[in-house]
């Protein structure tokens, strides 16, 4: 016997559901991202830092992350680029002498475009600091390291990974900075030293 | 004075005199910072001060209002120098100096100047600052710009802008959409890191299109994309379109699967990476499809980079959660990592060869593990001793191996997490593997022999007073027990008090000697311990007075204690000493954090310990107790059924309110769960005002308010409706929450003694016929079907229209009448054209029910159903039709 079809039969959760899914964007989605890159002496005092993302919003919570992360690696002897995870973020960190670089992203970043991040910013710094990369020259050239920092990420976004390009975007900025880079000699050097601790005796 | 500088680096104790920045301070650099007002500016002495600035800030310090409004104008002055890299320290300190709108106006023109210039750095720079500190109103000036820089032959200038465009999307995205067509055109950048800017803006101006963005993936996926950030970008949008495209492919091959696997085969390790991570996520993926990217992460684990690895080793960790048999090729690699240097890649190693493992491997794996955990930190063990307890559960003929590596590790040093996590396991061994029982309270007696935690410890003790006395030789955990009055503080020895009470009256033989042990403890010099044994002496019968029956004893000592500790905890503190004892029934017994936290926070129900020994009880008895502890619902009879939460609320809104349906045979209650989420708050009166006039079958009788409803601390009001008894009546019903809101100081907590009468408007709630069938299934659905018979069958056929699969249009059905799936027949095979689903359920009223749905497919996915359903009862057989027929 042939019955009636009723044709509408759509229950309206279902139609919500599947909207939810839409709207809500899992992190494959998403563009890389970077939450923030360290640089910390021997003593995991900061030397440099610069942080992208609102996970900490207080300097206090900035200063345990880095004691977190500091102590929990210092025992490695990070000659190349090292991994671990921390508070579910993961962070790619490398030593030179008394310096200790970090780059750190979200638990879901891959793993891979964060080391490259952290070479190319860590290839540029010896670049500009023509290979001596420790503490004192760090300190000595900050302006060189923060424009650096500048020129890697931009607000979270890798703006340039190739070590080469960055240090010739912050020295070419920068006139004394290339000359420095270059050809600057002892007496200049000295001069520069000179004034610097001059104006700090002030 | 400039000696040190020319001392070369082996003079390390002297370092810190180095430090240009020795003895920096806030007041003096502020000061110095006049520099930048001088008329002749010194280029190189302000580029030094503005990094001393910079330095002060990278410290922590930071600068007041009138500091930073300060230090910002005179660096606009600075714009006046024509020194490049003074013009870039300048840059960085007024995004240091997020400037406020008024102050913005100031460095707009030097900026939009800079914008223009000749030097690809300043346009460059000057765009990123630009756009990092202006507002909406600016730009639509900048705009012009902004879009010829998109398409600036410089890369450096074009990925300025790119980038700026992508942060600008976020505020003010009706701006950036106009920007399409540059956007476009520099995806075809010959510059990489161009290339990845634009990809990443056009998808995001795009991302709500999912058309676009599939025809933008589809081009691409063709082409030439060089850079390899580009590609990783590319490989998450393309396992996008997949994921959304969904499995109704008939051939069975996914689109684009192709192009990601060629994807494993570019130079680049970070794109191989990314293509690989995407295979193993894809939904439904095969173990064919699995195999390429499995073969590519192998060779990543033997990598000499230890990123690579651990990339590897956590992917295919992840995989082997759910396809354990694909992973097990790569286990001799993972082996050897499990000495690796990096200790995190040797966990993940460890954890996965526990998923992948089979039984026969456990007992070498556990030799492995045992070397390996004496050098990792507690963090790193927990992972290893969680992995080593679903493992056991996993192969129950295991358990002695894993049993004893267990009481090993407890044995060693370790923190409080680390010795919970051992402890936790062991108890659930103990309640899972019956065999493993007396092995395991053994291992648990020699802990607390010597367990520095207290918490652990009497933990321990309560667990072994319920499991103990039910083994074979009671009597032999007695001397554990009774050590600890010996050997430990009051709040230890108080416990193995109750313990020895609950031996003493579970087990008859062993009374007398518990009584001598008890006696001995009446001694002790803690007034808790010493109460406790009177108590239980008395109880028990061990003081030579009248026994309460053995009923009533053991009720006491283990029933568990039906009113929450706080309620018990304020109403003790009210209780004024007086001829009147304290009365334990009058304590509320209404439950002020219910089901709302047990849902935020899921898979962090209590576990081991934590959990009562009868495992957790199920939601529903939750819900009766909670029920019954209200007297105005006593006479409502027995819950009939309760529905999961309905969410009246988006998420993250001021005020979360969910609510639950309680179905009783003439009654409807519904229970509000509401939390409030603003600190500065405190609710009083909270109710919720129903407007039922599109549910004329229900009248409101009765509501029960909420005194009040701190910040982030749920409760409940009630609302009961009377309704047709028996019937399913539906209707819509909407929701108001009305309080009284007081203003909170968050420094003291407290709050204000004048409110303020609220309303907030919340979602519309339904009552629908599924509310009043329970999902009850059978064993045997051919059986039931027969012995219900042909008397009340319903048979109807319907059209369901045009949905987009069958599974969808059977889970619909499922849902629509919540009734519960039998013989696994709610899994439609892919591909198929037709399906039959079975289904069984109680309707209100008692009655059973059992449904067969035939499904098909006619047309281009148009489907129709058949639906017979049988019951013993004709009107309830018509009830399911109408339900299906209205839905």
């Amino acid at each position: 016997i042939p019955l009636p079809i009723s044709a509408f039969f759509f229950p309206r959760t279902l139609q919500r559901r599947r909207y939810y899914f839409i709207m809500s964007l899992p992190y494959t989605e998403s563009c890389p991202s970077i939450k923030n890159i360290l640089i910390l002496d021997s003593e995991g005092k900061r030397m440099a830092i610069k942080y992208y993302s609102d996970d900490w919003p207080t300097n206090s919570a900035k200063e345990a992350f880095e004691k977190a992360v500091f102590t929990n690696t210092q025992k490695t002897n990070a000659r190349i680029e090292e991994i671990a995870m921390f508070e579910s973020n993961i962070v790619v960190y490398k030593f030179a002498q008394d310096l200790h670089f970090f780059v750190t992203g979200g638990e879901d970043e891959n793993e891979l475009i964060l080391a490259t991040v952290l070479q190319g910013f860590f290839d540029a710094v010896g670049i500009l600091l023509r290979g001596n990369v420790d503490q004192k020259e760090a300190l000595e050239n900050l302006d060189l390291i923060l424009l650096c920092l500048d020129e890697i990420v931009d607000g979270g976004i890798v703006l340039e990974t190739d070590a080469n390009v960055i240090a010739g975007k912050v020295a070419s900025g920068s006139m004394d900075a290339g000359a420095s880079l270059s050809e600057q000699t002892f007496t200049q050097a000295f001069a520069s030293a000179k004034e610097l601790t001059r104006s700090l005796l002030k | 004075m400039a000696q040190p500088l020319v001392k070369k680096d082996d003079d390390r104790d002297d370092e810190a005199e180095y430090s240009p920045f020795l003895g920096i301070e806030k007041g003096a650099v502020l000061q110095e910072a006049r520099v930048f007002n001088d008329p002749q500016l010194d280029a190189r002495r302000c580029s030094q001060v503005i990094t001393k600035l910079l330095y002060l800030l990278n410290q922590g310090e930071s600068f007041t209002k009138v500091e930073a409004t300060e230090v910002f104008f005179s660096v606009t002055k600075l714009f006046q120098s024509r020194d490049i890299g003074l013009r870039r320290m300048v840059y960085l300190m007024i995004k240091e100096l997020s400037p406020s709108a008024d102050e913005v106006i100031i460095v707009t023109s030097s900026l939009m100047k800079d914008m223009n210039s000749k030097t690809d750095m300043y346009r460059a720079n000057a765009i990123r600052v630009l756009c990092r500190i202006t507002d909406g109103t600016l730009l639509t000036q900048i705009e012009r710009y902004l879009k010829q820089a998109i398409v600036d032959k410089n890369p450096v200038v074009a990925s300025a802008a790119l980038v700026s465009g992508i942060h600008i999307l976020q505020t003010n995205p009706e701006i950036v959409k106009r920007w399409s067509n540059e956007v476009q055109e520099a995806v075809q950048s010959r510059a990489a890191l161009v290339q990845f800017h634009a990809l990443a803006l056009l998808h995001q101006i795009r991302q709500n299109d999912r058309l676009a963005v599939s025809k933008l993936v589809t081009s691409l996926t063709r082409g030439s994309v060089r850079s390899p950030l580009a590609m990783c970008l590319l490989i998450r949008y393309t396992s996008q379109v997949i994921r959304e495209s969904g499995s109704n492919s008939q051939t069975g091959d996914r689109p684009f699967y192709d192009f990601l696997e060629g994807c494993l085969r570019h130079k680049s390790e970070m794109v191989i990476f990314e293509a690989a991570r995407a295979i193993t996520e894809l939904s439904g993926v095969t173990s064919r499809e699995l195999t390429p990217a499995i073969t590519v992460l192998q060779l990543f684990l033997s990598s000499s980079k230890p990123v690579l690895r651990f990339a590897a080793v956590r992917t295919l960790n992840k995989v082997a959660m759910t396809h354990p048999m694909a992973v097990t090729n790569c286990n001799i690699d993972m082996e050897s990592l499990i000495s690796d240097q990096n200790r995190s890649i040797a966990t993940l190693a460890i954890t996965t060869l526990l998923k992948t493992g089979n039984e026969s491997s456990v007992d070498r794996l556990m030799k492995q593990i045992t070397n390996f955990m004496s050098d990792i930190a507690d963090e790193f063990k927990i992972v290893v001793v969680e992995a080593i307890r679903s493992l056991c559960l996993k192969f129950p003929l295991k358990y002695r191996a894993l049993m004893n590596f267990l009481s090993n590790i407890l044995r060693e040093e370790g923190g409080f997490e680390y010795k919970k996590a051992i402890v936790d396991s062991i108890v659930i061994l103990i309640r899972d593997i019956p065999d493993a029982k007396e092995s395991g309270l053994l291992h648990l007696c020699e802990f607390i022999e010597d367990c520095e935690f207290t918490y652990l410890s009497t933990q321990i003790l309560h667990f072994l007073g319920i499991e103990g006395p039910k083994t074979s030789d009671p009597s032999k955990y007695i001397r554990y027990i009774y050590n600890r009055v010996h050997l430990e503080n009051a709040t230890v020895r108080a416990s193995a008090v109750s313990t020895l009470a609950k031996f003493g009256a579970v087990v008859d033989s062993l009374k007398p000697r518990i009584f001598v042990l008890l006696r001995r403890c009446l001694f002790d010099s803690d007034d808790e311990v010493r109460d406790r044994a009177t108590l239980y002496l008395n109880t028990l019968g061990g003081d030579g007075s009248v026994v309460e029956t053995e009923k009533d004893v053991k009720d006491f000592l283990f029933g568990s204690l039906d009113i929450p500790l706080v309620n018990l905890e304020t109403s003790l503190k009210n209780y004024e000493p007086s001829e009147e004892p304290f009365d334990i029934n009058s304590v509320p017994k209404e439950v002020k954090s219910q089901p709302l936290t047990e849902k935020k926070a899921p898979g962090k129900k209590p576990t081991g310990l934590g959990a009562p020994p009868s495992g957790p009880p199920s939601t529903a008895d939750a819900y009766e107790r909670l029920l019954s502890s209200i007297p105005e619902f006593e006479n409502f009879g027995k819950l009939f059924k309760s529905s999961a939460p309905v969410e009246l609320t988006e998420a993250e809104t001021e005020y979360a309110v969910n609510v639950v349906k309680h179905i009783f045979d003439r009654h409807v209650v519904f229970q509000y769960n509401c939390t409030n989420t603003i600190p500065e708050q405190l609710l009083e009166n909270v109710s919720v005002i129903v407007d039922a006039s599109d549910a004329e079958e229900f009248t409101e009788v009765l509501s029960k308010s909420l005194r009040s409803l701190p910040y982030d601390s749920p409760g409940q009001t009630f609302l009961a409706f009377e309704k047709p008894e028996g019937l399913p009546a539906v209707g819509k019903f909407s929701n108001i929450l009305k309080f009284i809101v007081k203003e909170v100081d968050t420094t003291t907590g407290e709050a204000e003694d004048d409110g303020v009468e609220d309303e907030y408007q919340l979602e519309d709630l339904e009552v629908v016929a599924a509310d009043y069938i329970l999902k009850v299934g059978v064993s045997n659905f051919r059986n039931e079907w027969d012995n219900i018979g042909p008397d009340c069958e319903r048979v109807d056929e319907y059209g369901l229209g045009s949905r987009e699969s069958l599974s969808e249009a059977v889970n619909a059905v499922i849902n629509l009448l919540g009734m519960q799936p039998c013989e696994g027949s709610e899994v439609v095979p892919p591909n198929s054209r037709s399906h039959t689903c079975l289904l069984s359920g109680v309707f209100i009223g008692g009655v059973n029910v059992l449904v067969r749905l035939s499904f098909g497919i006619d047309g281009p996915k148009e489907v129709a159903m058949k639906l017979a359903v049988r019951s013993e009862d004709e009107s309830v057989s018509d009830a399911i039709h109408e339900i299906v027929a209205s839905g």
